[in-house]
């Protein structure tokens, strides 16, 4: 890959990373013959903020907003994660309505990072209405958000141990009538995108990974789902209550854009029944567990992932007994996904290049962190 | 309702006051620094590494200059703590057994800690390891690949694979120590997302991976000096460096 070797048909482009369809600063070097994509290289790192060290020099509560950012599409599930690893170094679990909350935000989170996954691809592809409608769905989830915590984008919205927050007045409405409204609205996206000719002429066979190479690769999520192995983090090794949700984990099984697709689609529409069932679980109780104000987690380390809307997020988290962590690793998935570009892209044409990095769902603030 | 979702856009501020309590008013970013004996009350917990289940003579007896070090100092601290240990417990099955026939005592410890499964193995064994497991066991999923820096060990990283069978539906996994300057062996033949993972490991901290097809820096630029996950790097000093190349002035602190 690194061995650039020219002959007279082979032309090395740049792409990005100031490119719309890179979904941020993603740079990658393309040989092309032709129009033909003979291979690529991702230069990444445009967006590091070295999070790991950051975590290193504060404390566990004071590293919880960090998080935040690095998927800040879904920034609900990077909350989670982390506080789940802490809470399993001190051995707290979240209260159950804590948990119920999570659970129905998270889901919340994982459609408007779907939303926004689905109307940027839409718009790179060339259909440029679904944009405006699913920006406009995903606005209603952020004035949960915000009504919830006061932040749309970067919430912090849970704390080790539980919530900080009670849910508002008028929440379980908000969020029920969210979901009666959302199911015909992904019709709606269906109706615009599925059985469009060119959409499918677009997608359909371009960028197949099959299961063992998703393996291979180490690709979770979607992507993994679409290659026919039925494997979700909230069923395998459920968290925060899952098991007791009844949901679907969509699969298709030729792995290629179109799947990847249908995939996300049908899971926006388990997490909108998700959302429903956490809605009618919600009862009275305490929000937060029994955390010290001052959080001293015994020497040990933990490895807790959760499935966020791109994969599997991991965070392994090392304690030395002291009040900062000792080493904080983010297990992300965008940047072990977005590996696997050049498996799927080589071979294919340059239109067809953007079409597999939209479908990758990167966000570039995980991959560099 | 409003006055309530007002305070959530602002990370709780009495955290930081937590904090500095009981590290004795220190700046937050005092422990970052490496050199043990000057961090103040805090330093015969952060000095004292982590150490492992197996009891080890030389912990105890670093901790403790530096601790009387601190009680030398302003008011003596209470009575010097014995050094944290984690408490293990011994993993056992199946698995276990398999792997103590095929490695036997390269294998140097089984232990679970918090429900989750890990093994203590020379860094040698680690690949033979991993390419056991999945050809043999099942575990086909190379979850991560990522390191901890102790600078106070002879054998100063730890590398941790972390390993997931999709038929066994279960996560494991194994640890190694390499010394400085010491290369560990790539399982990029083994698990092809291996690529990206140890050159971010490269990257971080300056464990080589031998055999590894491009072992480049992956998130810093490639002019960068330096390893910034290591422990000797602090941010105070890592940004005090840039002020001064770009801005002329002694310190933007």
């Amino acid at each position: 890959m690194s061995e650039t070797f020219l002959d007279s048909t082979e032309l090395v482009l740049n792409m990005g990373p100031q490119h719309p369809s890179t979904h941020g600063v993603l740079r990658v070097i393309v040989k092309l013959d032709g129009e033909k994509v003979t291979g690529t290289e991702c230069v990444i790192g445009y967006l590091h903020r070295g999070v790991e060290k950051i975590a290193e020099n504060r404390t566990y509560a004071m590293f919880a907003p960090y998080v935040d950012r690095m998927d800040y599409v879904a920034a609900i599930s990077n909350g989670l994660g982390y506080c789940l690893a802490v809470e399993k170094l001190i051995s707290v679990e979240a209260p159950e309505r804590a948990q119920v909350v999570r659970v129905i935000l998270t889901e919340l989170n994982r459609i408007a990072s779907h939303l926004v996954w689905l109307g940027t691809h839409a718009l790179d592809i060339g259909a440029l209405t679904p944009l405006f409608y699913c920006m406009r769905e995903r606005e209603d989830i952020l004035n949960i958000f915000e009504k919830y915590c006061g932040a749309r984008l970067t919430t912090h919205a849970f704390r080790i141990g539980g919530l900080q927050y009670e849910t508002y007045e008028g929440f379980e409405k908000e969020c029920l009538e969210f979901c009666d409204k959302f199911t015909p609205r992904v019709d709606e996206y269906e109706e615009l995108l599925t059985e469009n000719r060119i959409w499918k002429e677009r997608l359909i066979d371009v960028g197949i990974l099959n299961a063992e190479d998703c393996k291979a690769y180490g690709v979770t999520g979607p992507m993994l789902r679409s290659a026919g192995v039925e494997w979700d983090i909230r069923k395998a090794l459920p968290y925060s209550g899952y098991e007791k949700y009844d949901f679907e984990i969509p699969t298709r099984t030729n792995g290629d854009c179109y799947d990847r697709y249908i995939v996300r689609v049908q899971e926006m529409r388990q997490s909108a029944r998700i959302v429903r069932q956490g809605v009618e679980m919600l009862a009275p109780g305490p929000i937060i567990g029994k955390v010290p104000k001052v959080l001293k987690p015994p020497m040990g380390e933990a490895y807790v992932s959760i499935e966020a809307p791109k994969g599997e997020l991991g965070y392994y988290v090392v304690s030395d007994a002291s009040t900062q962590p000792y080493r904080v690793r983010v297990r992300p998935p965008s940047f072990v996904n977005l590996q696997s570009l050049d498996k799927m892209a080589r071979g294919s044409l340059v239109a067809d290049l953007v079409a597999v990095i939209g479908t990758i769902d990167i966000v570039l603030g995980e991959v560099d962190r | 309702m409003p006055e309530e979702a007002n305070p959530g856009g602002v990370p709780e501020p009495q955290k930081p006051e937590e904090t500095t309590a009981p590290t004795g008013g220190g700046e937050p970013s005092a422990p970052e620094a490496a050199a043990p004996p000057s961090g103040g009350e805090e330093s015969p917990s952060a000095s004292a590494p982590p150490a492992p289940p197996v009891p080890k003579p030389a912990a105890p007896a670093a901790a403790k200059p530096a601790a009387a070090a601190a009680a030398a100092k302003p008011a003596a601290p209470a009575a010097p703590k014995a050094p944290p240990v984690m408490l293990t417990t011994p993993w056992e099955g199946e698995l276990v057994e398999d792997l103590k026939d095929e490695f036997g005592g390269k294998i140097k410890e089984f232990s679970t800690y918090v429900g989750q499964s890990f093994m203590v193995a020379e860094a040698a064994a680690v690949i033979p390891i991993i390419d056991y497991l999945k050809i043999e066991q099942g575990f086909d999923y190379l979850v991560d690949i990522t390191a901890v820096d102790y600078p106070d060990k002879p054998e100063r990283f730890e590398l941790v694979w972390i390993l997931y069978s999709f038929d066994r539906n279960e996560r494991i996994r194994i640890k190694a120590r390499v010394k400085e300057g010491e290369k560990a062996a790539t399982c990029f033949g083994v698990h092809l997302t291996a690529d990206w993972l140890e050159r971010e490991v490269y990257d971080m901290f300056g464990i080589e991976f031998e055999g590894h097809p491009n072992m480049t820096r992956i998130l810093m630029p490639e002019g960068w000096s330096g390893f910034p996950l290591r422990k000797d790097k602090s941010i105070v000093d890592m940004d005090n460096r840039w002020v001064r190349e770009n801005l002329g002035i002694e310190s933007g602190q």
